[in-house]
Parts: C-alpha cells; structure tokens; sequence
C-alpha cells in the first residue's frame, strides 16, 4: 500500500509539474497579446479561455473525451498519423490538469503584464533593444512575481483536478492514478486509513507549492 | 545636427499635430500647454507612435517616410528619450539602468560615451550599487539621463526632465543639463511648459498650440525676462523685448 502511496503522489506531482510547464509558452504568449495588443477576435478568445473555470469541470472533460477520442477530431488524426493514443492514459491526465490551469495562468500573467508600464518598455527600445528582447529583459523580469503565481495557482489547480481527469483518463490504478481520484476511490471502497493517507500528503503538497512561491515572491520584492 | 521635420500630421485626440520645421540648434525646445502636443512629437520622432503622414529625417537618415513606406524602429534610430518619469527598470540597481544600453548595443556600433565619463559628469559614483527605489526624485532623473546617454544616441530627447521636481531640485539638476549639452555635444530637444527652462537651457524655441508651431525663434525673442525667477511668454504684438540678467 505504501508504495502505491508514493507512486500516486509522484504520478500526481509530475502530471502537474509537466501540465504547468506545457502551458507556460502558450499561456505566457496570450497574455501577453492580451494585455499589450488589439486583435480581431480578442474578445472571443478570452472567453474561450476562461470557460473551463466557469463550465462543470466533468463537462470540460466530456468535451475532451469527444476531441480526443479514437472518433475525436484530433483523436483520430493522432492516433492514426502519429501513432499516439490519448484516453486514459498519462497523457490524457497531462491534458485534463492543463486545460483546467491554463485560465489560472493567463489571468494572472495577463495582470501582470498589464501593470509593467508600456513607457518603461518603450524606453528600453529607444536604449536599443528589439521588441523580443524587451519582453526578456524588461517585460518578463518586471512581471516576474505575477507570473510565478499563476503558475503556482495553475499548478495547485493541476494538483486538484478531478472532474475533467476522471472523463477523460478514467481511474485506472497505476496508470492514471492521481491524489484526487485516489481518495474518492478509496472513501468509495470504505477504507478510511488509506482515504486519509492520500489526503494528508496532497495537503503536504499544496502547503509546500505555497510556501515556495511565497518565498519566491519574497525575494523578488526585496 | 539636423533634424527635418516635413509635413508631419499625427491625429490625437481632439486635434491633429501638423509640423513642417527643420530643427538645427544645439538645444531646440518646444514650448506649450499641456496638450499641446508637445510629448507626442517627441514620441514620433523618438519612433514610439507611427505618423498618419509626413517624413521625419536625422542628419540625412530618414526615420519616418510615409509616402516611401519607411518607419525605423525606435531601437534603430539612435534617438535617446527620456520621460518625464525617468521610467528606470525597477528590477535592476544603478549600474545594470546604466549598462542596459551598452548590453543592448549591436556589436558594431562604435563605443561611444563612456561610463566613466557619464558617472563622473553626473556625479552618479556613489549610486551604482543603490537599488532604484531607494532613490530621491532628483537622483532618479539623473541616472535616467546617463543611461540615455550611454546608448551614445545622436539626438537626445527630453520630455519635461524638471517637472516632477520641486524647485530646490530644480536648480541642482538644470546644471547638470547645461553639462551635459556642453560636456557630450549631444544635440537635444527638450520639452517643458516652464519659460525659465528654455531661457536657461534652448536656443531655439518652437511654440506649440493645439499641434501647431505659433510662433518660433530664439528665446530672448520669445519671452519676457523677469528679474528672477519666472519669465514668462510675450505677447505676440510686445515690442521685441531682451533678456536681462545672467541666465
């Protein structure tokens, strides 16, 4: 039992480790066009990304499931093109927990960009600088803290997640077994002990995100 | 240097900016209301707002052609900018504001200003290690002119430098403006609403109103000197008057 403990926190960790880390370019590259451009269809795609926070996290998997089902759009032409299987695998808990984090992340990194002031930006082209490294240099940098709380948020987000990772990757034990779906699996099967093992090591978890990232922004505001 | 400015137009909020002017003094500055358009011809010429029409060029180097197509980007203009909030990087201390440039710099440009020279003309010696937000407002201004200049620019552009200060500030950094316009031979352009400033610092003047140059020539010709401290515009139909005192 205790070694299906850690495989399950390790299993959970990496899934919300890599779901933070995939959509960290895309999420960080939205907000900023969010924040700093005017385009055609902004409006559309900011309500788009925020759904999955607004819709039933079980619909945001079914929706999932359609897509990337053997019959799903881009089911189909993974598995047949590249020889990719998605549901209910790993790879489908990495999707799920992705999904469900990425608005987290935009948000956040979208405030932050917004409160870098474009004067400052501007000031640092006039020294030299392109567009790209300005957003290095300067705009990245500035909206540092920002940034490390959404992706904290996206990543405590990923811990949680359930409904959609439970459509999408089903609950199959040491494949796509997280913290989450563990406990509700072992309060199912009335075995207490273990319902409460899984629960004390995903507070150890969340307590250990959040304390790092407070001391992250610490540093950066000292 | 010479700066040509030809039949620029940039829409703003309730008026248009129309300039047709060719600026060649050491220090030029444009004189007006707030609103005047004043810090939006800065912003164009700096490159930062892009001209409905008109054609801007530097020393023969076109930076804005809209009829050619042409706009240079701001960090190909070799213009330096310098606003009215200094906008240092916040996340770097003195040294890194004053190095960004020559971080930034293309490896083929020559060296230009050097480092020591701008903290030994700027007195900045013993700021380099502070962090920014440590600074007082007259330290931050003076730090902001020395990281413009380090990015060796061929035209220095600067956006009210003394508003944000009291007037005992004020007179400590108006010399170090005069040092740096006789110390690097940079030409500027320098916007304020003060009077004394342009007294003090401009050859030329160019009066703004609602984005239009009214009225322009050399100080003495513009305002009227009071003994001290505030001088103010003349009116148009005033007999030339002269500059008394020592400025």
């Amino acid at each position: 039992m205790s070694s299906d403990l850690w495989q399950v926190t390790w299993f959970t960790t990496w899934v919300a480790v890599t779901g933070t880390l995939v959509i960290l370019p895309p999420g960080l590259a939205l907000a900023w066009l969010l924040a700093r451009r005017q385009w055609p269809g902004k409006s559309l795609v900011e309500t788009l990304v925020a759904l999955p926070l607004v819709i039933p996290p079980v619909a945001t998997g079914l929706i999932l499931l359609h897509l990337f089902g053997r019959r799903g759009l881009l089911g189909h032409w993974l598995e047949h093109t590249l020889g990719i299987e998605v549901v209910f695998t790993w790879k489908a808990v990495v999707i799920a927990t992705a999904v469900m984090s990425f608005p987290l992340l935009v948000r956040t990194a979208r405030v932050a960009f917004e409160n870098v002031s474009p004067r400052v930006e501007h000031v640092a082209r006039t020294l030299g600088a392109g567009p790209w490294r300005v957003f290095w240099t300067i705009t990245l940098p500035l909206a540092r803290p920002g940034v490390i709380a959404g992706a904290v948020l996206a990543f405590a987000r990923a811990l949680g997640e359930f409904g959609a990772t439970v459509m999408v990757a089903g609950f199959i034990p040491g494949k796509t077994e997280t913290l989450s779906l563990s406990i509700y699996h072992s309060v199912e099967l009335g075995r207490d002990g273990e319902a409460a093992a899984f629960l004390a090591v995903s507070v150890a978890l969340a307590f250990v995100a959040v304390w790092c990232s407070e001391r992250l922004l610490r540093r950066t505001a000292a | 240097m010479s700066l040509e400015i030809a039949r620029l137009r940039l829409p703003l909020a309730s008026f248009a900016l129309e300039l047709d002017a060719r600026l060649d003094a050491p220090v030029t500055g444009l004189f007006g209301a707030s609103g005047a358009g004043k810090t939006s011809l800065l912003e164009t010429v700096a490159g930062l707002r892009r001209p409905a029409d008109g054609r801007i060029s530097l020393d023969g180097t076109v930076l804005t052609d809209s009829a050619a197509r042409i706009f240079r980007p701001p960090e190909r203009r070799g213009v330096g900018f310098v606003p009215q909030d200094s906008a240092l990087f916040t996340h770097l201390d003195v040294r890194a504001n004053l190095c960004y440039s020559q971080r930034m710099r293309h490896p083929a440009t020559p060296p230009g200003i050097s480092y020591e020279h701008v903290c030994d003309v700027l007195n900045l010696g013993s700021l380099v290690a502070r962090r920014i937000g440590s600074l007082s407002g007259g330290e931050r201004q003076r730090v902001a002119f020395g990281r413009a200049l380090l990015a060796a620019p061929r035209l220095l552009l600067l956006d009210e430098p003394l508003a944000s200060l009291d007037r005992e500030l004020k007179d400590q950094i108006l010399p170090y403006l005069k040092l740096i316009r006789d110390e690097f031979k940079i030409p500027m352009l320098l916007v304020s609403h003060s009077a004394d400033e342009m007294v003090a610092l401009c050859d030329d003047v160019l009066v703004l109103e609602r984005g239009r140059c009214v009225r322009r020539g050399p100080p003495a010709g513009l305002f009227v000197v009071s003994p001290r401290p505030h001088h103010e515009l003349a009116k148009p139909d005033d007999p030339r008057p002269l500059v008394s005192g020592s400025d």
